[in-house]
């Protein structure tokens, strides 16, 4: 057994010479161990050796690392490198950072698919990248100790160097000698005692970059003859082109080019700017479809209408009708979501550049694979004849992770129409237009309590669209089915309704924890009041031994001074969550202006993700959290009518600023060796209801709607 | 033909004088820094300094700028050394990165016009300028830490 397990390890590891010299480090797809949970996963588990690496150190000196995951601002350009320096005892000046290419190489450790989004990246690689760049240091060591005549033993690294005595060797004089070694047999990782950098973190390494404006994100990729295509899209989702008519166009100086693609028509120009005045010139007839029906107003209806029936059962446990009959109170609540559009800052672009049966992407994207495969089957060609080079993405949030690939499919059209390398650039208008958005949803709970206003039985439906992406709609009721809070309630029933409506949703940060945490957060607080307790006392009854949701909600507390006075007017909310393994618990000290209006002024944070690799990552993820959450808790909405978004751009479509973001965010990391969770979204859910219960605790006003920041609270 | 003086460096430009400033700097002079978000001053992505004041490109004409000081964010400092640029990798504050050559480009002039803002200062001079990624509090931060380099630097 033991040596079965030996040749698995081997055939894992792989080493090879780099081209003009040295030593790459590459791995074998192992048949992964995922569960099945969403379309990224794919069923292939074979092994399958694919020369790509993770890791190359050239006989320069430099080291490579290549990452199986994009970097959104999320922080694992620095994190994934950080993994591999702790093993490999590199000179950080020589370190190079490139995002991997599109390959099966790269899959994910737990879905297979190349992908970065769920929060997942440096749990899923922290044994991946210290493994490679362990490799490479237990290989150069031993070329070292080859080259001496000195067992291994006796060899240190330190900077970028094998040493001796007062031998030494630096890795790049060693990389040629050390591609020739046979593979590891068993790669040991150091222990925690050992770490340098895990646990204590480093400065971004992508940040010189992006304070000079060097760092490129698709948007800047230019070339000698490459054009720029703005694409007029259907109005209504789901019309199509009657007729156009593009002679202005064709007038406007520096237009191109015009061709009609399936979503619309594009015009290729020499500029952004004249290819939008070209747009502007376009006249097009549209068949607006069946979706011309399509309305906030009249759809809110409908979703009330199916929450009067329990809908698919997805959790259920006891005889809830039963129990209502006996509650001492019931306590009804209905919450409705607009849907959202994720709204990057970068907006939506890709650069196509097609050579006989050989295609360049530039883009940015949280799935290299899947635009890969994609953008290959549109243009006729074979997969590795596609070459991804992913660019910094200007946010993603979700949207750049979009298994329908709109985006990069969209541009692969226009090259393939026009026959010309292009930028497709959409409008900030396209993005809000055009885009997948956060599904609007509805719920409706009806909760009995016992004498002591415990709850006794919960009814729980809720209304929304299934998300591209996730056929089973898991994520419809995330954060409910799973509440931690249901092991204490001894009836419960949760029901989904997933109508069908052509209005384009995909994961949105945080996804059904969006609006589920807001629901369940909400509750909790109203159930505390209706049972005359305080919030944090009443969720402790719940949560008898759950360990990790106890520990943030207590330290929340006891950090942010929960029960203590506080200025004038100032009122604090709590609200704790789960979510992507991790557990975010969180106090909000708001005001209410003169107008009524709520003014947030701190969020503290308690964070339990399991080992904090990157302590000053967290806090910025928990920060990020915040006001991205705080922009869906106070200012946005997507709307539709005559089955056209009603918002254009940032002057309709509200997202929080400066001026209206907390003076201060608080973050406490909770020491833990519990499972590593993620990051990137668990501290967004709980800020919503933590505003919400601290306008209750200000006005006495319950919020059953997203988002309030416009609502005067004194009328 | 319209000339323009970028960082110091003069264009002749062939573009049509209502083409906004942004364009012509990313399309036909080709510095990619300075960023498109939204295209009708809401997001700040594309804030420069012309003649000193911070502007937004986006909506600025191109004939606006003729003969005038335009400065870019890669105009900032030649190596990173700005006060600003300083303080904002001490603050760790970029995230994605898209909106932070308008903001530094924003609070260059705060910092010019007021070398020791006060939170309301940073409120007022920096609400225009959108990031997704909410790296405010780190903003904040990074402008106090700038207003103390440049004191001491101006103590020198």
């Amino acid at each position: 057994m033991k040596n079965l397990k030996n040749i698995s390890r081997r055939s894992f590891i792989r080493t090879s010479g780099l081209v003009g010299g040295g030593l790459i480090i590459s791995f074998m797809i192992p048949a992964y161990s995922g569960r099945k949970r969403t379309i990224f996963d794919n069923d292939e588990g074979e092994s399958v050796f694919i020369p790509n690496a993770f890791l190359q150190v050239g006989s320069d000196n430099t080291i490579k690392v290549l990452l199986a995951h994009t970097e959104m601002g999320q922080g694992i350009w620095t994190t994934l490198t950080m993994l591999i320096a702790e093993e490999l005892d590199a000179d950080w000046k020589n370190i190079i950072v490139e995002h991997a290419p599109a390959d099966k190489a790269y899959g994910h450790t737990a879905w297979g698919i190349q992908a970065t989004g769920g929060s997942s990246t440096t749990w899923s690689e922290f044994d991946r990248y210290r493994k490679a760049g362990a490799a490479a240091r237990i290989l150069l060591v031993q070329a070292a100790a080859k080259k001496w005549g000195l067992p291994a033993s006796a060899c240190k690294t330190e900077n970028g160097f094998v040493f001796s005595g007062n031998k030494k060797l630096s890795y790049g004089q060693l990389a040629d000698s050390a591609a020739t070694l046979p593979p590891l047999t068993d790669i040991p990782l150091r222990t925690k005692e050992q770490w340098k950098y895990i646990g204590k973190g480093i400065k971004r390494l992508d940040a010189p970059a992006k304070v000079n404006g060097k760092a490129l994100f698709g948007i800047d990729v230019q070339f000698e003859g490459l054009l720029t295509a703005v694409v007029a899209h259907p109005p209504v989702f789901g019309g199509k082109v009657k007729s156009f008519d593009d002679s202005k166009t064709k007038l406007v100086k520096g237009v191109v080019q015009v061709v009609k693609i399936p979503n619309g028509i594009a015009v290729i120009a020499q500029n952004f700017w004249t290819a939008l005045q070209g747009k502007k010139a376009l006249q097009v007839e549209w068949d607006p479809g069946e979706n011309i029906n399509v309305d906030s107003i009249t759809q809110l209806a409908n979703f009330k209408k199916l929450a009067d029936t329990d809908g698919k059962s997805v959790a259920k446990a006891g005889d809830v009708p039963t129990a209502m009959k006996q509650a001492a109170k019931i306590i009804e609540a209905e919450y409705t979501f607009p849907y959202l559009a994720h709204a990057t800052m970068e907006p939506l672009n890709c650069t196509i550049k097609v050579d006989g049966d050989k295609c360049d992407i530039w883009t940015g994207t949280q799935a290299p694979g899947m635009e890969q495969a994609a953008a290959a089957k549109i243009l006729g060609l074979k997969q590795e004849q596609v070459k991804v080079h992913t660019m910094f993405l200007g946010g993603g949030f979700g949207r750049r992770g979009n298994p329908d690939t709109d985006f990069v499919s969209e541009a692969a059209q226009i090259a393939k129409a026009s026959g010309k390398p292009i930028k497709m650039v959409w409008t900030r208008e396209d993005d809000m237009q055009a885009a997948y958005y956060r599904p609007s949803f509805l719920h409706r709970a009806t909760i009995g309590t016992d004498t002591n206003g415990m709850p006794l039985a919960w009814h729980h439906i809720a209304v929304g669209q299934t998300l591209v992406g996730d056929p089973e709609a898991g994520a419809s009721t995330e954060g409910i089915s799973d509440s931690p809070y249901l092991n204490a309630i001894p009836n419960y029933y949760v029901g989904l309704h997933s109508p069908k409506i052509n209005i384009p949703v995909l994961w949105f940060r945080s996804v059904g924890n969006t609006h589920t945490a807001f629901v369940m957060e909400t509750l909790m607080d109203e159930l505390a009041h209706n049972a005359g307790k305080d919030p944090v006392e009443y969720r402790r009854r719940l949560l008898k031994g759950k360990e990790r949701n106890l520990k943030v909600l207590n330290t929340v507390a006891e950090k942010a001074g929960w029960g203590k006075p506080l200025p004038k007017g100032h009122f604090h909310g709590v609200a704790m969550h789960e979510s992507f393994g991790s557990y975010a618990a969180e106090v909000a000290e708001v005001s209410l202006d003169e107008n009524g209006l709520v003014k947030v002024h701190k969020v503290t944070i308690a964070i339990d993700c399991g080992l904090a690799v990157n302590p000053d990552g967290i806090k910025a993820q928990m920060e990020s959290c915040v006001n991205f959450g705080l922009s869906a808790t106070l200012y946005s909405v997507i709307s539709f009518k005559n089955g056209v978004v009603q918002q254009t751009n940032f002057d309709d479509y509200r997202v929080l600023r400066l001026n209206e973001s907390p003076a201060e965010i608080e973050v406490h990391i909770v020491e833990s060796t519990e499972k590593m969770g993620g990051i990137g979204e668990p501290g967004m859910p709980p800020v919503a209801p933590a505003v919400a219960n601290a306008v209750f605790a200000a006005c006495g006003k319950r919020i059953r709607q997203l988002p309030f920041g416009e609502i005067n609270f004194k009328a | 033909m319209i000339q323009l003086t970028v960082n110091q460096k003069k264009y002749d430009v062939d573009v049509p004088e209502d083409m906004p400033l942004l364009w012509v700097i990313r399309d036909v002079i080709g510095l990619t820094g300075t960023k498109y978000g939204c295209g009708i001053a809401q997001c700040g992505a594309c804030t420069i300094h012309l003649n000193g004041e911070a502007i937004k490109s986006c909506i600025t004409p191109v004939s606006k700028a003729a003969g005038k000081n335009i400065t870019t964010i890669e105009g900032l400092s030649p190596d990173n050394s700005h006060p600003l640029q300083i303080a904002w990798l001490e603050a760790d504050t970029p995230q994605c990165g898209y909106c932070q050559s308008g903001q530094l480009m924003a609070a260059a002039v705060l910092l010019k016009e007021k070398p020791n803002p006060t939170d309301e200062d940073i409120d007022d001079a920096m609400s225009g300028n959108i990031c997704r990624c909410g790296t405010y509090p780190r903003i904040r931060k990074a402008i106090h830490i700038a207003a103390g380099l440049q004191k001491q630097g101006g103590n020198k």
